[in-house]
């Protein structure tokens, strides 16, 4: 059975021997001629303002937090969906719940305007 | 176990090629739909134009960003890349031709498209520059809130197939392709999919006006090259999964209904064309829609994800499984 798993890893080795060597090629091949000017960072021609990783908007944390509760609500699903057929009538109902709940926690998101990157900007 | 070996290798081989197409079907359909010529000086039709690309990222300079994390910057190309590379290992692209045969392949098939997010989000962090920054940050955002409703509507099919395993979700759709049985699953697919691969109407990752280059701002050489190659992998893998999902995979309309009995060279001959046709198709499809639509706002982006799809799939998804209990209870 772990065998099947053999040719994923050898498409791995495939890939990462495939950027490499590309990357390799463009870095012996190519010219390399650094200078101070070049290496700044791009900000359309002018010199760089402050620092790059500055604070940013918390919607985006927000978005990571809720993708994080749905995305397991996904994974919990799968099983039930193979199986549901076979399942007993209370397996089939408490799943009905269980995605009901959550659906309704997504609408309480929603109304609350946490995933909605136009008006917090307003209201700031 | 030597057969799997040979799709392997003719996958691979063909997923690069196709890569290097879809390029330069790009440029000829956007140059078609705009009414001038396109590139077709290279080669018959232009057709080596993508192998002159290459050559020309090759010879360029390759340019790494002062107090950039080198590494970092370095290493974060190669990921979509090779997760791309990595899912064609689960598509069936004919009875039987498929590279391995793993149980649970559709949790290995999300799992590595998750993980084709880090690439980008990496490569805008580690470059130290704003536009690549804020493009890392939405290129992130839109992936993961679009994992979502693809998730959901990969589950929907789950329902109809009763496995975990792709061959099986193709091989159930002889007779019913589940665009028919699912319409609603298929659309909201089809939009997850373009937004993965952050194409248009999706590609605020890369805004011009207001990012510059997005992401791979700080790229050049080889390395933007990556970045290139893979989004055209990512074209290619993902009309190949609208294709195995929603449109029947390797199957004729209604195949189970009429089709007669062929030689296993002659099914295997069948089996690869139609799925090679429905591919391109979905590949024309995907470069139809960059050249017809506008670009979304950000907000509208986020909106579209979470309060209309998210919501419409979880519904989807509990009307099918109803339906279908409902009607398995009934036959007994």
């Amino acid at each position: 059975m772990l065998s099947n798993y053999i040719p994923i890893l050898l498409l791995t080795a495939i890939a990462f021997t495939l950027a490499i060597i590309l990357m390799t090629l463009s870095r012996v091949l190519g010219p390399y001629r650094p200078n101070k000017i070049k290496l700044q960072p791009y900000e359309s021609g002018m010199d760089p303002v402050g620092a790059a990783r500055e604070r940013y908007s918390i919607s985006y944390y927000l978005v990571a937090m809720e993708f994080i509760v749905f995305d397991l609500e996904v994974i919990f699903l799968y099983p039930w969906a193979v199986r549901f057929l076979d399942l007993s009538f209370t397996a089939f109902v408490s799943m009905i719940i269980f995605i009901t709940i959550l659906f309704l926690g997504l609408i309480y998101t929603l109304k609350k305007g946490t995933l909605d990157f136009s008006k917090q900007q307003t209201s700031n | 176990m030597t057969l799997s070996y040979i799709v392997l290798g003719v996958s691979t081989f063909m997923l690069l090629n196709s890569a290097a197409l879809a390029v330069y079907a790009e440029r000829r359909v956007a140059a078609f739909i705009q009414n001038r010529y396109g590139p077709n000086r290279v080669g018959p039709l232009g057709l080596l134009q993508p192998i002159a690309d290459v050559l020309k990222l090759i010879l360029k300079e390759d340019v790494t960003p002062q107090e950039g994390f080198k590494f970092i910057h370095t290493i974060a190309p190669v990921i979509p890349v090779t997760t791309a590379l990595m899912t064609v290992a689960v598509i069936p692209f004919g009875d039987g031709l498929v590279v391995t045969e793993i149980n649970a392949s559709i949790l290995y098939l999300l799992a590595i498209a998750s993980l084709g997010v880090y690439g980008v989000t990496l490569a805008g962090w580690s470059s130290n520059s704003k536009y690549s920054l804020l493009g890392g940050l939405r290129a992130s955002a839109q992936m993961i809130s679009y994992e979502l409703p693809l998730g959901m509507a990969v589950a929907s099919c789950v329902l109809f197939a009763g496995s975990l395993n792709i061959t099986d979700v193709a091989a159930s759709q002889e007779v019913w392709w589940n665009v028919i049985r699912n319409p609603i699953g298929a659309v909201i697919f089809i939009i997850a999919a373009f937004a993965e691969s952050n194409r248009t109407p999706f590609d605020l990752v890369e805004a011009e006006q207001e990012l510059v280059g997005g992401f791979h701002t700080e790229y050049s050489s080889m390395k933007f090259g990556m970045f290139f190659l893979a989004e055209y992998m990512h074209v290619v893998i993902n009309s190949m999964l609208i294709t195995t999902f929603f449109f029947g995979s390797y199957h004729l309309p209604f195949a189970g209904l009429w089709l007669p009995e062929l030689t296993t060279t002659q099914k295997m001959i069948l089996d690869v064309s139609v799925f090679v046709g429905k591919t391109g198709f979905f590949m024309f499809l995907f470069i139809w829609v960059r050249w017809t639509i506008g670009r979304f706002k950000f907000d509208q982006v986020m909106n579209l994800g979470w309060a209309k799809l998210l919501p419409l799939s979880i519904a989807n998804f509990l009307i099918i499984a109803i339906v279908l209990y409902v009607l398995n209870m009934m036959n007994v």
